[in-house]
């Protein structure tokens, strides 16, 4: 990625000072795009900034979506670093172009720039009461030299950032306009559907494709492998052709190798391989010393299973491959996945190739993957035309890269004095990155794996994190706070069981080890302020704690539930405490909250993909249900000021949520949730 | 294949099609009317939801043939400039996330302020129970309701 061309680019009185952003005579202000935007609204957070610097007007503020170029070819929206990773990036290109208006209406003025200012997308002269739009000095701001280093706002000046502003994309977004991969349509478009072999790794044996072939409307009826499933694939002229088609198929499946796997082989093998010491991924002080007398040692064993991404967009693609170009409109998560992709499935330069991002009907780690891409650019190529991959509820249920299922063995021990002396935790997992990126993993380390377990925020005089590579032929990927959100389930709940041990307070027991913590301290106590964590719980309600640190931001939870005799468990209300750094829209923050909440609750209460004989064996919304409006808890989110940069919000607020509430059981029942996700029957005592 | 002529937002449309398509095909591949959403083929979700003789209905399950003769509304005729109470106020409290989900909450939405103006929380609760959203939209979702409600969203 190339960042700030240093001289104006001139092109039909255009003002194109920096690769981010343009300005028209007309006075619009468009901002290069460089995020996917998923439903996290980063298509205004980053105009903001931009704007902000600029002081620019914001009804006249657009963005627009690059296509991976010669100035952008590498980029991916994840990690949460959108916002954090081009905050200054963004800032300096508002300032830059600030800095060239002026300097141009100073110049047209006869007057020192020092004596002019920017406002609302004008340039003022106060002591002549003389203004001049930005649109109107686009002309004369093309014989402006760009300034090497601009000068940056005092962020106690900031009008835009820490506002609510008008969220740019919304419009479209309640009329039905916006456009999702799903809605692309491109002339002379085919629509395919794809049998894919239900068992991981398995493979066609035979097709009797007659009766699809008879279908009116059905085109086509071709193999197809995408690298990570095989399948046939119909092609048509509508998708109810192509649906109708592959349901006509007749195929005759080789399971493979992977025939015999099942959920519960799975979790055998991992807590086999909890047995024996993993690779020391952290070590503080000694973690084999000799507990002193009255100290209170205590294990347990923790359980995450595999759970889907469901985006409410399906999976899909859209894909036209001709002899010496190829263009993919595709709702993705890494544009430059996508062009990698398409060169090597094409053999084309990737100057041939035009990636279009559509809107994201959800992303959430499943987008980054391009399967999904691979196959429509293959059936493109197959049917010279125009292809559309549709993939339905269940294809996207049964071949997801599933949050993989993970296993946690926990120690410790508090002493006399109720403090916590020793930790250890052994996290067991199949790696991502030993699929993604192999060159990360040294021996048998993957560091990405111990994400909210190694590095806590609390002080702990002995610790060990250590990590068991664990395999399995389930396609694992990135969900939603990655691996931070099985080992905050472990921590949180683990810390949960040693303040018990330590008949402390959960709050008080946490606080303590925060001393070199301080913006973490101040979450937790937020967090225990605005939930009233200090008094006692309305009648029939429960508290929970739990912390978290990870993508950089702070957060504290309380979850309060009640349990119903017969309904078993609800969860009313959750306070939420964040210290993200500098905020730049409250009300988007506040959306990623309840965002994060929603989609960690579901997984916490219901989320589970279970494998019998090499499948999956949910496949739709009736079978791997979701949370729904009346299960949604009153969400209270509450951001500590902070002049820090900026840090992550899309995935930080989802890992505590699981444990809060599985501690809220606790404080109910005095009973320990240790696997997700939460049963009824783990509940502690049998519903009527 | 035969020809159905169905009333799409006010406007008389001519398609061909198998009888047993589902609506929601039509007014997707063959009508151009993408804002009606595909989003689990077996109405658990919503997201296809449209307005059948002004009752919500999955237009997944409804095959074209029951649909023809009968006023079909969707989400591009719930107005023509985002001036619906409803649009208005999902606008003014910035409901949608990735938006996906938001067509189907509309609709039903929509045909609820209908039938009961001013609705509780309970009220939304059951008439939206059966949709899904998975970027966590619903509180706001209840609060835009309300507000839409007290801006005359039953008209």
């Amino acid at each position: 990625m190339l960042i700030g061309v240093r001289h104006a680019e001139a092109a039909d009185g255009v003002f194109a000072p920096d690769a981010f952003l343009r300005i028209e005579k007309n006075g619009i202000v468009t901002v290069t795009i460089i995020k996917s935007d998923m439903g996290q609204n980063i298509r205004s957070g980053l105009a903001m900034i931009a704007a902000e610097e600029l002081e620019a007007d914001w009804s006249m503020v657009r963005a627009e979506q690059v296509k991976p170029n010669e100035k952008f070819s590498d980029f991916g929206t994840g990690g949460s670093s959108s916002v954090a990773s081009l905050w200054m990036p963004m800032r300096k290109a508002g300032a830059t172009a600030k800095e060239m208006l002026i300097t141009a209406a100073a110049k047209s003025w006869n007057v020192p720039a020092t004596e002019c200012h920017a406002k609302q997308g004008e340039v003022l002269h106060a002591a002549s009461n003389r203004r001049i739009k930005y649109g109107d000095l686009v002309d004369a701001v093309l014989r402006v030299e760009a300034p090497k280093n601009p000068t940056l706002k005092d962020p106690k000046d900031f009008t835009l950032i820490g506002t609510k502003v008008r969220n740019l994309d919304t419009a479209s977004r309640v009329d039905g306009s916006a456009i999702y991969g799903l809605d692309v349509r491109v002339p002379g478009m085919l629509h395919a559907v794809i049998a894919r072999c239900s068992t991981f790794g398995g493979s066609v044996k035979s097709v009797d494709d007659s009766a699809a072939k008879a279908i009116a409307g059905v085109r086509f009826v071709v193999p197809v492998d995408s690298g990570s499933s095989r399948g046939i694939a119909v092609i048509a002229d509508s998708t109810w052709a192509a649906l109708k088609g592959r349901d006509a198929l007749q195929i005759e499946w080789d399971a493979g190798p992977n025939a015999g796997l099942s959920t519960a082989s799975i979790r055998e093998s991992l807590r086999e391989l909890a047995k024996k010491p993993g690779v020391s991924g952290q070590r503080v002080g000694d973690p084999t010393i000799a507990l002193p007398e009255g100290a209170n040692q205590i294990s347990a064993a923790y359980e995450a299973p595999f759970v889907a991404h469901a985006t409410m967009e399906p999976m899909n693609c859209t894909a036209s491959v001709e002899a010496t170009r190829c263009e993919i409109w595709a709702p993705t998560q890494s544009p430059k996945s996508v062009v990698d992709a398409a060169a090597k499935i094409t053999g084309l330069a990737r100057s041939a190739i035009q990636v279009n991002t559509t809107f994201l009907g959800g992303g959430f780690g499943r987008r980054f993957e391009t399967d999904f891409i691979a196959e429509a650019l293959l059936l493109s190529k197959a049917a010279q035309a125009p292809v559309q991959v549709v993939w339905t509820r269940e294809d996207d249920m049964r071949h997801d890269f599933y949050r993989t299922m993970s296993h946690h063995a926990m120690q410790g021990a508090v002493d006399a004095k109720g403090m916590l002396i020793l930790w250890k935790h052994r996290v067991v997992a199949p790696s991502i990155m030993s699929r993604v990126f192999p060159g990360a993993i040294h021996n048998g380390m993957d560091e990405a794996a111990l994400d909210a377990a190694k590095n806590m925020p609390y002080s702990i005089p002995n610790l060990e994190i250590d990590f068991a590579l664990a395999q399995t032929a389930v396609p694992i990927g990135w969900w939603r706070s990655v691996y931070a959100s099985q080992n905050a389930f472990a921590v949180e709940s683990f810390v949960d069981e040693l303040a018990f041990a330590a008949k402390r307070d959960p709050v008080e027991f946490r606080r303590e080890m925060l001393a070199k913590n301080p913006r973490m301290k101040a979450v937790l106590q937020l967090a225990a302020e605005k939930s009233d964590w200090a008094k006692p719980a309305p009648a029939g309600r429960f508290r929970g704690v739990a912390c978290s640190q990870c993508f950089g931001t702070r957060v504290a939870e309380v979850a309060e539930i009640s349990i119903d005799p017969k309904t078993g468990i609800r969860v009313h209300r959750v306070t939420v405490a964040i210290d993200c750094g500098t905020v730049i829209n409250p009300d988007s923050v506040e959306a990623q909250a309840q965002s994060s909440i929603v989609y960690g609750l579901g997984a916490a209460l219901k989320g589970e993909i279970t494998i019998a004989n090499g499948q999956v064996e949910q496949g739709n919304f009736d079978d791997y249900p979701m949370l729904r409006i009346n299960e949604m808890p009153e969400v209270e989110v509450h951001i500590v000021k902070s002049g820090e940069p900026p840090s992550g919000m899309g995935e930080p607020v989802l890992p505590p949520i699981a444990p809060a509430v599985a501690n809220a059981i606790f404080a109910a029942r005095k009973n320990r949730i240790r696997r997700l996700p939460i049963r009824n029957g783990d509940l502690g005592t049998k519903l009527l | 294949m035969p020809k159905f002529t169905l009333s799409v937002n006010g406007a008389a449309r001519e398609v061909e099609a198998d009888p047993k398509t589902k609506l929601l095909w039509v007014l997707r591949d063959n009508l151009g009317l993408t804002g009606t959403k595909f989003g689990c083929g077996i109405s658990e979700c919503g997201a296809c939801t449209v307005h059948i003789d002004g009752e919500p209905m999955r237009s997944c399950q409804k095959t074209v043939e029951f649909a023809s003769g009968k006023k079909i509304t969707t989400i591009e005729g719930l107005s023509t400039d985002r001036s619906h109470p409803l649009q208005k106020a999902w606008i003014d409290l910035e409901v949608p996330q990735c938006g996906y989900c938001q067509s189907g909450m509309l609709m039903t939405a929509a045909a609820l302020l209908q039938k009961v103006p001013s609705p509780s929380d309970a009220q939304i609760d059951q008439a939206l129970g059966d949709h899904i959203c998975r970027c966590g939209t619903y509180l706001r979702i209840r609060k835009a309701v309300h507000q839409a409600a007290k801006n005359g969203g039953a008209k």
